[in-house]
């Protein structure tokens, strides 16, 4: 299927206008076929003094703290997981909320689209992972674990997914590979391999170059790279160079060849996927929950923030909760964009690398259309 | 020493012997004790020697008690009546901790008797209160601690003269001062780690001098004139440098030592620990060294209860206040000084006693200050009577005890002395009542130490109300500068002591008004000063020239808690410690509010400029360099393009390797990337799969009708009618 893509002019919506607008909408089951509205706000003319001022769209339809953001392959669609109950899709360009995916009893903490925007997987603390049709917000099918799933991603080919789950009780972490049906009707619970072992939460784990690899991450702040046919540890990062505190996030590159991990202990790293070498390290000031690289310039992104049960001081500056722009090669902060008034629990670019969104504890996904200027940058 | 063993050869021999050395607990081994295998540790040997002193024995509680009577079993128990009651009233004897040993033949005692007590600063204080003790004519106490038996015996009976070592030439403990590029050294302490840096301005970063973990148990500290870097440890203080890196030069033993202090002239050091009371009755202890920095000699030591050292006043004060001792006469470090009740003690450091055998008697007196410069003294004496004999400020010279000059005050509630620092002026910030006492009000009282018969003048702000914020004077100046005001953004307002006419009165040269700043920061150069706005503002810095009476530059350091000027008035340091649980770490800026470099770190506690010894240039010297600075400066000049250029080589240099390397990444994974293709294309069922592919932006438009429904409207034609009209 092809979705219609937004004019990519920057078209700048109000925010409140879009949530009167739009909230009608998700009360309807099949909302994303048609979407009368989106011909009617694409049409309103973007305000032409605004041009060159980066304006963010701020999002706000979740109740609670962020926790992931997912493009779909085309840049169009924005998925959204928050601790509220509800993973919501919004269309990219301007903000506007589409739907909402109704079924889960907990916080969602991560979801993935397939490559066709077809089907959307969701890991939530109630101990479910979900299949979504991401057209009409129907559940497809649900994986039952006797503890909270966290990351879940989709293999090249959508024929596989991985999906992690919590330690809890006197149960281990483990990281667990479903086969996804071509029809939904076929779908089983069955793992096709599981893997216990590393201590700890695994807070992302997702599938390496030809699906011949799981790379995952988390509290014990390694990096490690697993067989997921001969299901196997293959490679594990350093303690020394790798990260020193839990590993928070990872995104990969577009091509899967390397990805940037996000750590508390307030670093960055980006490693190469086939061989777990790592080859740079971003330093900041503040403990990193979200990472993510531009697809079209050298650039990465790392937001996070003082954790919000020490922010003390009434200053928003203190918790340096502004998402930091870094240059790929050179390690050298580029800037910031400031915003939120929480901790950034979540980053995304989008796959043309225009724009990017950012989810904060605060319960806001802001929405950023970079100008001209940005493009023309010097290094 | 035993030769290197490699790991290979440990396996090689435990399997020899059959033995898995998977399944072998290392940790579990114990060696016995003193057999080392020929291993060396590489322990501080010092270190351990001096444990094994003070802890092997652990008799440091027991006491001596000799020239007791000899007397007849008969008197036993009489004497030990006696004897128990003298200690006991010192601290608690331990259950059958006092043994009077008897003379097995005669059954009579022999003349002495050991005390145990409860903890070793009992005994210590036994020892000080009943040595000479008089239980009649015949019979004076002698008493020891147990511990110092050991040493009284290894006294040899002859006399033997000391062994005169050869000289050995120290190494150049000034090296620092002689750096090629003429940069300034500092010290941070972060998380464990303790680093001596230079200031590298030019290159916009620092440079590692030596660093080291665990250097010291709680701060360092460098000597006034930079020599020598000092940390604490539970055993003593201990003073550290040299010539290429930092060794230890001398160490001053002083069980639980917790704060210490440098003489101006840094010939001395005084160390004062403070002992909490064990139990109730006992008074809380202090005991203060002052060591000799190059000997380690203890030069004289001062014990006794908190309260003692506590600073005048009329009562009400507790607390003993840092530092004890304060140090006068400028860099001879001839006089030292403390407070007491009534009293201030002059000591002199030829002898180390107060100056003619007592102290000086002032009644009720608050608090003293030394000039900087003189041997004079400052002291403030409050009101007395309710008023009936006034409060009081005087000079007074010592060693002579003179009074130099005496300015009587009224109603006055509060008083602060300020030196300049050649000693040249001296402001006193008066805080007196306003008639109806229920407010104060503030004004200084300016005195010319340098001019005949010391002029006073009184200097009242416009707005006498205002309240002071900050004081200070210009290093080496005549300029001073206030902060004053009631509201949430005061004025400040800068003064001179000379006047256009120079009818040496003091003048007023601006007032800037509704400034974010609570703190001032002089150039230890003098001219430019820091308007600094710490705490509620957040760090705000206006950096400004007195001269030209205009801001140079305004910056921030969100949520600095510290600045210090670097000792050449070049640099200044700003910093954020542990105080604040983020953004710790330090910037450094220029003199003009350039920022230079900015160093994040992770629980910093301190940061410290290595402070330099006086110039030697003579100030006509001084004068002519800064007329002629361009000749001098053109050398420097020619430096700082160079390295400049260097610099911005290095760093082209430094992102072409950076871009080539990162291209050669990028070159394996799109060679990797097309050699899977077609598996990942297989992978998607024969979809093309890079991700550069071509797909199709089709505008679709599908309108679907969701429901229909058909209601009546109800129109209400009236309500239209009236809303028409």
């Amino acid at each position: 299927m092809t979705i219609p893509r937004g004019p990519s002019n920057g078209t700048r919506i109000i925010a409140k206008e879009v949530h009167l607008t739009v909230s009608g909408v998700s009360e309807n089951p099949s909302f994303l076929t048609g979407c009368p509205f989106h011909s009617l706000l694409s049409t309103q003319s973007p305000e032409k003094s605004d041009r060159g001022k980066m304006r963010p769209i701020l999002m706000k339809g979740h109740e609670r703290p962020l926790t992931f953001l997912k493009y779909n392959r085309e840049g169009d669609l924005l998925f959204s997981c928050a601790k509220d109950h509800t993973p919501t899709v919004w269309f990219a360009d301007n903000g506007e909320r589409l739907g909402t995916y109704r079924g889960h009893n907990g916080a969602v903490w991560c979801c993935d689209v397939s490559r066709d925007s077809m089907r959307l997987i969701t890991g939530s603390a109630d101990q479910t992972a979900k299949l979504w049709n991401v057209q009409t917000g129907a559940q497809l099918f649900t994986f039952n674990f006797d503890s909270p799933a966290r990351a879940v991603d989709f293999s090249v080919g959508d024929k596989l997914a991985v999906i992690t789950t919590d330690p809890f009780m006197e149960l281990p972490s483990a990281i667990l590979v479903k086969r996804i049906a071509q029809d939904p009707e076929d779908q089983t619970g069955e793992s096709v391999l599981t893997i216990k072992g590393p201590q700890g939460r695994i807070n992302r784990a997702v599938w390496g170059p030809l699906n011949r690899t799981i790379i995952s991450a988390g509290e014990d702040a390694i990096i490690r790279i697993w067989d997921s046919e001969a299901r196997k540890l293959l490679k594990e990062s350093d303690k020394e160079t790798g990260h020193q505190k839990t590993v928070s996030s990872l995104f990969k590159s577009a091509d899967g060849s390397h990805f940037l991990t996000g750590s508390l202990d307030k670093s960055a790293k980006l490693w190469d996927s086939r061989t777990l070498t790592l080859i740079k390290t971003y330093v900041t000031e503040r403990p990193v929950n979200a990472v993510a690289l531009s697809p079209l310039l050298d650039q990465v992104v790392m937001g996070g923030g003082q954790d919000a049960s020490h922010v003390t001081t009434t200053d928003r500056r203190a918790g340096k909760f502004e998402a930091k722009f870094f240059h790929k090669i050179l390690q050298e902060e580029i800037g910031g964009v400031k915003g939120h008034f929480g901790p950034i629990n979540a980053l995304a670019f989008n796959p043309d690398g225009r724009s990017f969104s950012s989810g904060g504890e605060d319960g806001y996904v802001r929405l950023h259309h970079f100008d001209p200027d940005y493009f023309n940058m010097k290094m | 020493m035993a030769a290197l063993v490699s790991m290979g050869d440990i396996e090689a021999k435990a399997l020899g012997l059959g033995i898995d050395l998977s399944t072998v607990d290392l940790e579990s081994i114990r060696l016995p004790p003193g057999e080392d295998f020929g291993i060396k540790s590489d322990d501080d040997e010092d270190i351990l020697k001096e444990d094994t002193q003070e802890y092997e024995t652990g008799f440091g509680n027991i006491i001596v008690v000799d020239n007791l009577p000899v007397v007849p079993p008969e008197k036993y128990e009489k004497l030990e009546g006696v004897v128990r009651k003298i200690y006991s009233q010192i601290g608690v004897i331990k259950d059958d901790g006092l043994w009077m040993p008897l003379n097995p033949e005669s059954k009579k005692t022999l003349g002495f008797c050991f005390i145990e007590f409860n903890t070793p600063q009992e005994a210590e204080l036994a020892k000080e209160k009943t040595h000479g003790y008089k239980l009649d004519k015949s019979h004076i106490f002698a008493v020891n601690l147990f511990d110092d038996f050991d040493k009284f015996m290894k006294v040899p009976d002859e006399w033997a003269p000391p062994e005169i070592k050869p000289y050995t030439p120290g190494e150049n403990l000034q090296q620092w001062l002689t750096d090629e590029k003429a940069r300034d050294q500092f010290v941070i302490r972060a998380l464990s780690d303790t680093e001596v840096l230079w200031n590298d301005p030019r290159q916009l970063k620092p440079e590692l001098v030596y660093r080291r973990g665990y250097w010291t148990e709680s701060f360092v500290q460098w000597s006034p004139l930079g020599t020598y870097l000092a940390t604490v440890h539970r055993q003593g203080a201990a003073v550290w440098g040299g010539a290429a890196t930092f060794n230890r030069l001398m160490r001053y033993a002083h069980p639980q030592v917790k704060l210490i202090d440098f003489s101006p002239g840094e010939k001395y050091l005084v160390t004062y620990s403070s002992h909490e009371p064990s139990n109730p009755r006992d008074t809380h202890r202090v005991v203060l060294n002052i060591f000799d920095v190059r000997t380690g000699k203890v030069m004289r030591d001062f014990k006794g209860s908190a309260d003692e050292f506590a600073t005048g006043g009329t009562g009400g004060v507790s607390g003993v206040s840092w530092p004890v001792f304060r140090w006068g006469g400028g860099k001879d470090d001839k006089y030292f000084a403390r407070i007491g009740k009534n009293v201030i003690s002059v000591y002199e450091t030829e002898t180390f006693t107060l100056i003619d055998k007592k102290s000086l008697k002032v009644e009720n007196v608050m608090d003293f200050s030394w000039s900087p410069a003189d041997p004079i003294l400052a002291l403030f004496v409050p009101e007395l009577g309710g008023g009936n004999q006034p409060a009081r400020v005087s000079l007074v010279q010592i060693p002579s005890k003179e009074e130099l000059r005496q300015k009587n005050l009224f109603s006055v509630s509060d008083c602060k002395m300020y030196w300049q620092s050649n000693g040249d002026y001296l402001a006193v910030k008066v805080d007196r009542y306003t008639k109806t006492k229920k407010s104060t009000y503030t004004g200084f009282e300016l005195f010319r130490i340098k001019e005949r018969d010391i002029p006073i003048e009184v200097l009242e702000l416009e707005n006498k109300n205002d309240k002071i914020v900050a004081f200070a004077w210009e290093p080496k100046g005549h300029r001073f500068a206030v902060i004053h005001g009631d509201g949430p953004k005061p004025d400040i307002s800068f003064y001179s002591m000379r006047s256009a006419h120079n009818s040496g009165r003091v003048s007023k040269l601006a007032t800037l008004k509704g400034k974010q700043a609570n703190a001032l920061y002089w150039s230890p150069a003098g001219r430019f000063v820091i308007l600094a706005g710490l705490k509620v503002f957040n760090g705000q810095l206006e950096f400004y020239n007195v001269d030209e009476l205009e801001t140079m530059a305004t910056g921030e350091h969100f949520m600095a808690t510290d600045i210090e000027w670097d000792p050449t008035g070049r640099y200044v340091a700003t910093s954020v410690t542990s105080v604040h649980e983020m953004e710790n770490g330090f910037n450094i800026w220029s003199f003009n509010g350039k920022l230079l470099y900015r160093i994040p770190r992770d629980h910093f506690y301190q940061f410290l400029w290595r402070p330099r010894p006086p110039s030697f240039l003579s100030p006509e010297k001084e004068e002519e360099i800064s007329k002629n600075l361009k000749k001098y400066s053109k050398k420097y000049e020619a430096e700082d393009q160079d390295v400049s250029l260097l610099l911005s080589e290095q760093d082209r240099e430094k992102r072409k390797m950076l871009q080539e390397e990162w291209d050669r990444w990028v070159q394996e994974w799109k060679k990797l990337h097309e050699e899977e293709e077609e598996i990942r294309q297989l992978l998607r069922d024969g979809e093309a799969s890079d991700e550069e592919e071509e797909y199709e932006a089709k505008e679709v438009e599908v309108e679907e009708v969701l429901d229909v429904t058909e209601e009546v409207v109800s129109y209400d034609f009236e309500q239209n009618a009236n809303y028409m009209s």
